[in-house]
């Protein structure tokens, strides 16, 4: 619960003892902060009065790269933006592209984009709801959680050769079709899958310790998500029901139907429990797809090897596990592209942090930090 | 030999193993290496999965403790920008000799796919510390860090203990815009000519 401060910072305490602030550093290399964030947190002896979120460590220069590379080359350096979900950042970037040079997709194409980004929002969600068991004391989530997860990237790897950077969709289509086999691989996963996320669920979230260290923490009101920019299960745990599946809906998801969970009270038990009812509603688009898709082509016919759409821009913008993921990019005619620039969901979310932990003690400030998902590549770039 | 027939004698019957003091301790260290993991981006990921069910690395003895004055070996993994490197630089120096380091994944090694182009990148982590064993990939396997640290552990068995560690240089944090400082063979000497425009770049799919 949190804590009124206004009632504690007094310059002495009962005794008659100074009581002085403490400005502690938390990071950027610990294993708590979520990769490697450093927040500057002002402690009233155990209660944080003041977080600061210090970002940066990881900016690699990926948008000012971008500006040398062709539309080609880019994609691999997509996969480096948000690594726990890298099939995102590679889906809203084409998505631009095609935008850019009016490129169509095949519908093939578009289901398999469909497949395996739902099965990323699985895996990631499942890296973020097991660090909040990590956070609370329950590591026994974490391990089973990644298990979840180590299933998922099996299919990946069958699938792209990669674990974790895998430079699947490609302006125009994917990089190569699914394997002989692959798809009845996911239909037997996926159907598995609902069963483990109860599990979790009845492991974890009915879990009297886990109740007693997410409820009431972190508390997001409506307007303030909103006015914030939050998106993704930040702004659903609030009750926010904006999915950009839903609200700005794009690819072949009017096909599917699936719900979107939000949560009630804003707090980071809402917004955890989310994430695990996201992941079975991501199970059954899948699984639906998997009955729609037909054998076609995966690439677009007669793309030419090197991309030079017209002057202009274009933006475009996919939900991702975090939120809504956008690129936009400005060519110039040439073969690299003038700008590029990431509306990264992870950045808008930490941008709550200072919000949220004031009247916490320090031990809850890790937890909302980790109920709020940020992954580094994405927020530095 | 006194001593020796002691303990001969106050252990007849039972098998009785000779060695040098050294080459017990030598032996000993390397079979249970804590590791600091120094993830920093992509490749903290495998760092972790390698260290859960599927992998499992505490079974090699190897255990990620987050605070370095508890660690052996320092696993670098993921990209190390120019306002990362003296967090890193501190955590290392924090950790007691003998000492180890694990450059983890490309970018560790030297930049990956962030040499070029790229200002705010440490072109490798051995500008500013000593690396032991490098590990390439983009990320690695997991069972690839499994492998480096088997390999470490060789390493350490060969080499006494009792010298204590020389560096052939001093390492310092890299200057913006400076030489590459560390390990240099001829292919990263060539791209350093090519980032500092004293030679073409070649191949490219223009
Ligand atoms: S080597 Fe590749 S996977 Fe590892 S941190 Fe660098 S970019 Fe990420």
């Amino acid at each position: 619960m949190a804590i009124d401060i206004e009632s504690r910072t007094s310059v002495y305490d009962e005794e008659g003892r100074a009581v002085e602030e403490l400005v502690l550093n938390v990071g950027p290399s610990h294993p708590s902060t979520h990769g490697v964030c450093r927040i500057i947190a002002h402690l009233d002896g155990e209660v944080v009065t003041k977080a600061e979120p210090v970002i940066g460590y990881l900016h690699r220069g990926i948008e000012k790269m971008a500006e040398n590379r062709t539309y080609l080359q880019i994609v691999p350096l997509t996969d480096r933006l948000d690594y726990v979900g890298s099939m995102y950042a590679n889906w809203a970037y084409c998505r631009a592209v095609e935008r850019l040079a009016g490129i169509g997709v095949p519908e093939r194409a578009e289901y398999l984009r469909v497949i395996t980004c739902e099965l990323q929002r699985v895996a990631s969600h499942m890296m973020s709801i097991g660090s909040t068991g990590a956070d609370t004391g329950a590591f026994t989530m974490f391990v089973y959680a990644f298990d979840v997860r180590e299933r998922v990237i099996e299919l990946f790897e069958a699938l792209t050769g990669s674990r974790l950077t895998y430079n699947y969709v490609r302006p125009g289509g994917v990089a190569a079709d699914a394997p002989e086999g692959w798809l009845d691989d996911v239909r037997r996963v996926v159907g598995q899958m609902p069963a483990r996320l109860t599990e979790l669920d009845r492991l974890f979230f009915g879990n009297t310790i886990a109740r007693g260290r997410l409820k009431g923490i972190g508390v997001l009101d409506v307007p303030t998500a909103i006015a914030w920019g939050a998106s993704g299960p930040v702004a659903r745990g609030s009750g926010v029901g904006w999915d950009l599946r839903k609200s700005d809906t794009y690819s072949l998801y009017p096909r599917f139907d699936f719900d979107v969970p939000v949560g009630e009270r804003g707090d980071a038990y809402d917004r955890a429990r989310v994430r695990l009812w996201e992941s079975v509603e991501s199970c059954r688009i899948i699984e639906q797809a998997l009955d729609q898709i037909e054998p076609g082509h995966v690439k677009a016919p007669g793309l030419p090897r090197l991309l030079k759409p017209r002057p202009g821009d274009a933006y475009d913008h996919i939900e991702s596990a975090r939120g809504s993921l956008g690129i936009y990019l400005v060519s110039d005619g040439s073969p690299r592209p003038y700008r590029m620039k990431v509306r990264s969901p992870a950045f808008c979310n930490l941008a709550l942090l200072p919000l949220l932990a004031p009247g916490h003690t320090m031990s809850d400030l890790v937890v909302i930090l980790g109920s709020l998902d940020p992954v580094f590549g994405e927020v530095d770039r | 030999m006194a001593l020796v027939d002691k303990i001969g004698q106050s252990l007849t019957g039972a098998p009785l193993v000779l060695t040098n003091v050294d080459a017990l301790i030598d032996w000993s260290r390397g079979q249970s290496l804590w590791a600091m993991p120094m993830g920093t981006a992509c490749c903290a990921m495998e760092l972790i999965a390698a260290s859960f069910s599927k992998f499992d690395f505490d079974r090699l003895g190897s255990f990620p403790r987050p605070d370095p004055r508890h660690t052996d070996v320092m696993i670098v993994a993921g990209t190390i920008t120019r306002k990362m490197a003296p967090a890193v630089k501190r955590l290392w120096e924090q950790m007691p000799e003998p000492k180890y380091c694990i450059a983890m994944g490309n970018c560790a090694v030297s930049g990956g796919i962030f040499y070029y182009d790229t200002y705010s990148v440490v072109r490798g982590v051995d500008e500013i510390i000593p690396v032991d064993v490098y590990l390439s990939g983009c990320p690695p396997r997991p069972e690839a860090l499994q492998d480096a640290v088997l390999q470490l552990r060789e390493l350490i068995r060969s080499r006494s203990i009792a010298q204590g560690r020389e560096y052939d240089r001093v390492y310092t944090l890299p200057l913006p815009g400076g030489e590459r400082a560390g390990t240099t063979d001829p292919g990263r000497a060539e791209a350093a000519d090519v980032l500092a425009g004293r030679r073409p770049k070649t191949g490219g799919d223009e």
